[in-house]
């Protein structure tokens, strides 16, 4: 027997379960529509415009440095599985895989230090934020961004 | 490994099994990896809240039932039969099935983890890639909290589905490097291998006891950098930011009712019992009730004309009740997971960051570095390597890669985004 079909079998009735469940509360439960139950929350006051907003880029860059580095890492996972072998049998080739190894994870340690030092984690408030960087604000935005005297004393 | 007791009970003769029976076999583990998700969540949401209320000073469910056991149960029943509010604004095929996908991986990440030692409880696919799987498994949890959190069109579940996707893969890596650790040594990524790895010796040279990794100087690192990502990847705090409460109402599951929601919680508990398995079996010696040699104790006991100690020792030991030394681990973690939510305040997001990429990513991998040394060139240049590799990290880190954001509080400048009064304030 292949040694993958469990897991088809297991994907299968995994996939049964979660979809009943996710059905059954809809089709058991009650459905008293009004406006407001379907309005999005956000905590009781009207909801203002779209949530589909611009969100900081931020989110992208860690997720770019995610693949590159799982890439990375994913290479490695293949001599997991032979290191040992070859070093119990003494092979030549123990040591010439390893030294390989070594110069592929300097270039790794090198590409995570570029990614600290680069800033690409870091963050905090920018303090170069210039409000013409900021593109046009909305009226409705400065209304409502307005800062209290005190605060803006710096008490 | 696989000539378990119900095995051999039930057929006389377990070598030349059929297909249909093999199959009938897979089917029971496939259930009884299923039923382990389904029942256990319950009583783990239960002993979360008796336990967080003793920890609290406080009494905690104990209406429903003895000890309030029934609770976590009357509370899925509630939940199948409230209202399920559709908002109207959502994107409605991801909207339904992102709790799916969500559970999805709870069910399915322990197709590769080892119960215990007899033909019920093996793996439901003994694969050489059982690390692999769990990897690409726990990385599809993403999906199912970033599509939660963009499909309800609230701007506080797209918050926290971003920072939870964020979060994941950070964490997600580090985890992957920390697996090398003991992956190395081992020499396979089946996880059955590293069991038995973990039955030899310990350092090779006592004879009594086991080799969890969890003993050995470089599995110890690996695992509690196991233990923090592990933490992390179930949302759980103190990682919990996806769904901090007090900035983002709920997280990504803002705008999910009824049972969908309870979907997502249940997600949420199914993978840490899961990952609990998994940490159990990759530190934890697997099975294996304490790390002692138990047939080497005895044989050494039913030497010295100690018979019934002998037969005490061998039972426990003996594949019988393997399966629950096994759950008594996974509810020692989950304990574990607990305790670390009564007891720690939520990271702030860059902290997170920081912890991930800074810390645990590098020190992972470094520590990676150190076992292939040893592996190659013995004792002596592992514990040369650490010390030399440790000063090195710390003056990497600290001195020369010292992060500009931790300037001192008072330069930092709020900045004033109205145009008409652009100016800076100083804070502190």
């Amino acid at each position: 027997m292949n040694p993958y079909l469990p897991i088809v079998l297991l994907l299968a009735v995994a996939g049964l379960v979660c979809t009943a469940m996710v059905t059954l509360s809809w089709v058991l439960g009650p459905k008293k529509v009004t406006p407001y139950k379907q309005a999005p929350y956000e905590c009781g006051v009207a909801p203002i415009g779209n949530a589909r907003e611009r969100f900081p880029v931020k989110f992208y860059l860690v997720a770019m440095m995610f693949i590159l580095f799982d890439v990375e890492v994913v290479f490695l996972w293949s001599w997991m599985a032979v290191f040992k072998d070859w070093v119990e049998a003494g092979s030549p080739a123990a040591a010439y895989s390893f030294w390989g190894v070594m110069v592929y994870m300097a270039l790794w340690f090198l590409g995570d230090a570029y990614v600290i030092r680069s800033g690409a984690l870091e963050w905090e408030e920018s303090k170069t934020l210039a409000p013409e960087k900021l593109g046009p604000v909305r009226p409705s935005d400065t209304e409502e961004i307005a800062l209290e005297p005190d605060l803006a004393r710096g008490a | 490994m696989l000539e378990g007791t119900a095995g051999s009970l039930l057929f006389a003769q377990a070598g030349s099994m059929a297909l249909t029976e093999e199959i009938l076999w897979a089917l029971l583990r496939v259930i009884v990896v299923i039923l382990f998700v389904l029942v256990f969540v319950p009583p783990v949401i239960w002993w979360e809240r008796r336990l967080l209320g003793w920890m609290q000073d406080r009494i905690g469910p104990n209406r429903a039932g003895p000890f309030g056991l029934l609770q976590p149960i009357a509370d899925g029943i509630k939940l199948f039969f409230k209202e399920d509010i559709t908002p109207s604004k959502i994107d409605r095929f991801v909207y339904f099935t992102a709790p799916a996908i969500a559970l999805l991986p709870a069910f399915v990440l322990g197709a590769t983890v080892p119960w215990g030692p007899n033909r019920l409880l093996t793996p439901v696919a003994d694969v050489d890639i059982g690390v692999l799987w769990i990897l690409a498994i726990s990385s599809l949890g993403v999906y199912g909290v970033t599509l939660g959190g963009w499909a309800g069109n609230n701007k506080y579940s797209l918050l926290g589905g971003l920072r939870s996707s964020a979060q994941m893969i950070s964490y997600e890596l580090a985890m992957g490097v920390a697996i090398y650790s003991v992956a190395l040594p081992t020499g396979s990524l089946r996880l059955t291998d590293m069991v038995s790895r973990q039955h030899d010796p310990l350092w090779g040279v006592v004879e009594w006891a086991q080799n969890w990794f969890v003993f050995t100087p470089y599995g110890f690192v690996a695992c509690v950098i196991f233990l923090i990502c592990m933490v992390a990847e179930t949302n759980r705090a103190p990682f919990d930011l996806p769904e901090a409460e007090s900035e983002l109402v709920a997280g990504f599951h803002t705008e999910y009712s009824s049972m969908k929601f309870a979907v997502f919680f249940m997600g949420e508990y199914a993978v840490m019992a899961v990952f609990g398995g998994i940490f159990t079996t990759l530190f934890l010696g697997g099975w294996s009730p304490l790390p002692l040699n138990w047939d080497h104790l005895a044989s050494s006991a039913d030497a010295s004309g100690m018979g019934w100690l002998a037969a005490t020792l061998a039972f426990i030991g003996s594949s019988k009740i393997a399966g629950l030394w096994f759950l008594a681990k996974i509810v020692g973690i989950l304990t574990f997971y607990i305790w670390l939510r009564a007891t720690l305040p939520r990271l702030r997001y860059d902290q997170l960051m920081n912890l991930g990429w800074k810390a645990l990513l590098p020190i992972a991998a470094l520590n990676f570095v150190i076992v292939a040394i040893w592996m190659l060139y013995g004792w002596i240049a592992f514990f040369g390597s650490a010390a030399v590799v440790t000063l090195a990290y710390f003056y990497v880190v600290v001195l020369i890669l010292k992060p500009r954001a931790s300037a001192k509080r008072s330069e930092l400048k709020l900045v004033d985004v109205r145009p008409d009064t652009a100016k800076t304030i100083e804070i502190g």
